[in-house]
């Protein structure tokens, strides 16, 4: 090793360590370039996050956003969770990027290169709600394991793709097709190459869905590094978790994905319901699709002080998984009534939908604000936490906020 | 110079040296107040005041790592030497488990994500961490907690 091998090297060592962890970059860092890490070592800047975002873990990467932070309509990127399973890619490079396409029920294998998908194939613009499985982990008892999301662990971005179904029947669908499992370039905790950080996937059905993209784009832009650049599929209304990241093949299967993270208790829930702290079998463990109906107040932040006899304005976001909230309510009084709020329609299948109720509190003291949605199918919000599951999933509880009239 | 001159100066460099080393011992003294004001934790900012309440509870008397946020106690560095290779030590800290759980989750660990045996380290990690990271009883709904209250002005 000569001199100059050697310092690279130390250096790039010395300012790992000091990072906490390691520069998935460091091998493509140009000469003489200080990572801005090290000048601020932490992922907010690295990945222009909003300082108020909460990290819950930093290897891997998970973070999350507070309520009042998602109050925009479209979600910045600033405030968007970040659920990472491993590492980063090593190296990315758009210009050489390729999918491939497999699978038993692929009529054949092709590869694609960025390129040719955005120049073959339309594209088409959707806002999707793209939400954590586990968000509101933090909230069962007896306590679930894995990352402790409040409530942030959820977004809704405009994803610019071309249609998964569009490519799919480019290749050929067989008649046997099941399952669509994906693959990505991320790398394994363990920095083992024979493992995959995770590698899951939506059946058939969900594939051929008009909204369900290869996305190339996320607010108009690149698709951030932290969220998937190059390319991601992004399947709205499911957990976030079938929503790929730093995609390069995909495989159509014939029976259900096989990959990391399908199987056990990930992202899976008690077939039948339990009883909080059951031991669950993994044969009686089923795959969570559709997220249940839920919402969010994002305006006030909790904690809002009043004079009295003053109206108070909130507003926030409910979305339902694959079906429409079709009512929005509000209680100031733990549950005894509820009001219902103003509440606007969708922009399209799969975006979360906005509500707004002007309150007006009858005398001085502590309140909470609690929201209720209703979706198309008439399931509802429940006030408590929901069916307990071993792995912490699916908590819909109603979102509150405390307000005090002084 | 006159007699008086020459007294009037000595006396005036005299004054000036205590002045000096009054100052100097309040400067100290001020240092010294600041330190121990803050390490009361009176000078904590809101920042810091937003830690949950279970945290502050459990933090009486109990010291953190201030690298890796573990508990220091018997069984730490075991913990930190074996548990936080691969991930941080926050996907430690942020959970709650009982004995059971947490041998559960080595097990998963051991038989999937390549962690190797533990050995004579075993029971000492899950003594530590079935101690310090153990679950609480939360009901079927926990109470909103931690409100930071402020004046809402449209």
């Amino acid at each position: 090793m000569n001199r100059r091998g050697f310092i690279k090297k130390t250096t790039l060592a010395t300012v790992t360590g000091a990072m906490g962890c390691d520069i998935v970059f460091g091998a493509a860092m140009p000469k003489g370039y200080m990572p801005l890490a090290f000048q601020n070592p932490d992922p907010f800047t690295l990945f222009h996050k909003d300082s108020e975002m909460v990290v819950l873990n930093n290897r891997p990467l998970n973070m999350e956003a507070k309520a009042h932070l998602l109050d925009d309509a479209i979600t910045p990127n600033k405030y968007m969770f970040v659920r990472n399973n491993g590492l980063l890619p090593e190296r990315i490079d758009g210009d050489t990027w390729k999918l491939t396409i497999d699978g038993e029920s692929a009529v054949q294998a092709k590869s694609y290169s960025l390129k040719e998908l955005r120049e073959k194939f339309q594209q088409y613009t959707y806002q999707l709600t793209l939400e954590c499985g586990g968000n509101g982990r933090s909230e069962f008892n007896p306590p679930a394991k894995g990352n402790q999301w409040t409530v942030g662990a959820v977004s809704c971005a405009q994803w610019t793709g071309i249609r998964l179904r569009d490519v799919l029947e480019d290749v050929g669908i067989k008649k046997t097709a099941v399952y669509v499992g994906y693959h990505a370039a991320d790398v394994h905790l363990t920095r083992d190459p024979k493992k995959e950080p995770i590698s899951r996937g939506v059946p058939i059905a969900k594939a051929m869905q008009e909204e369900t993209l290869l996305a190339f784009a996320m607010n108009g832009k690149d698709i951030p590094l932290i969220h998937g650049y190059p390319l991601r599929l992004v399947a709205g209304g499911w957990p976030a978790s079938a929503s790929g990241k730093w995609i390069n093949r995909l495989q159509i299967r014939d029976k259900e994905h096989d990959g990391a993270k399908m199987g056990g208790s990930s992202y899976r829930v008690p077939c039948n319901t339990v009883a909080p702290g059951t031991k669950v079998n993994e044969d009686q463990m089923c795959i969570i699709e559709s997220m249940p109906v839920k919402s969010l107040i994002t305006y006030p932040k909790t904690g809002a002080m009043l004079t009295k006899g003053r109206y108070l304005e909130v507003r926030g976001h409910t979305w339902a998984g694959e079906r429409e909230v079709v009512k929005m309510e509000y209680s100031i009084n733990f549950g005894a009534t509820w009001t219902p709020c103003n509440l606007e329609k969708p922009v399209n299948r799969l975006a979360w939908q906005h509500f707004s109720a002007k309150i007006k509190f009858p005398k001085k003291g502590y309140y909470e604000v609690w929201a209720k949605a209703t979706d198309s199918e008439g399931s509802s919000q429940p006030m408590l936490v929901p069916g307990w599951n071993p792995k912490g999933y699916l908590n819909n509880a109603c979102h509150r906020i405390a307000v005090k009239i002084v | 110079m006159s007699d008086p001159q020459k007294k009037f100066g000595k006396g005036a460099r005299r004054v000036y040296r205590i002045l000096i080393v009054i100052c100097t011992l309040a400067l100290i003294l001020a240092v010294f107040m600041y330190y121990s004001y803050e390490r009361n934790g009176m000078g904590m900012d809101s920042k810091y005041s937003e830690l949950p309440k279970k945290e502050e509870s459990n933090s009486i008397g109990i010291k953190k790592d201030s690298l890796t946020g573990f508990v220091v106690a018997t069984g730490m560095q075991e913990t930190i030497n074996n548990c936080t290779n691969c991930h941080s030590a926050q996907l430690v800290t942020q959970n709650r488990m009982t004995r059971e759980g947490w041998l559960a989750t080595i097990r998963w660990m051991q038989e999937s994500q390549n962690l190797w045996e533990l050995g004579d380290n075993e029971p000492i990690i899950l003594e530590y961490l079935s101690t310090y990271y153990a679950p609480e009883e939360k009901g079927r709904r926990a109470p909103l907690r931690d409100i930071e209250w402020y004046l809402f002005e449209d």
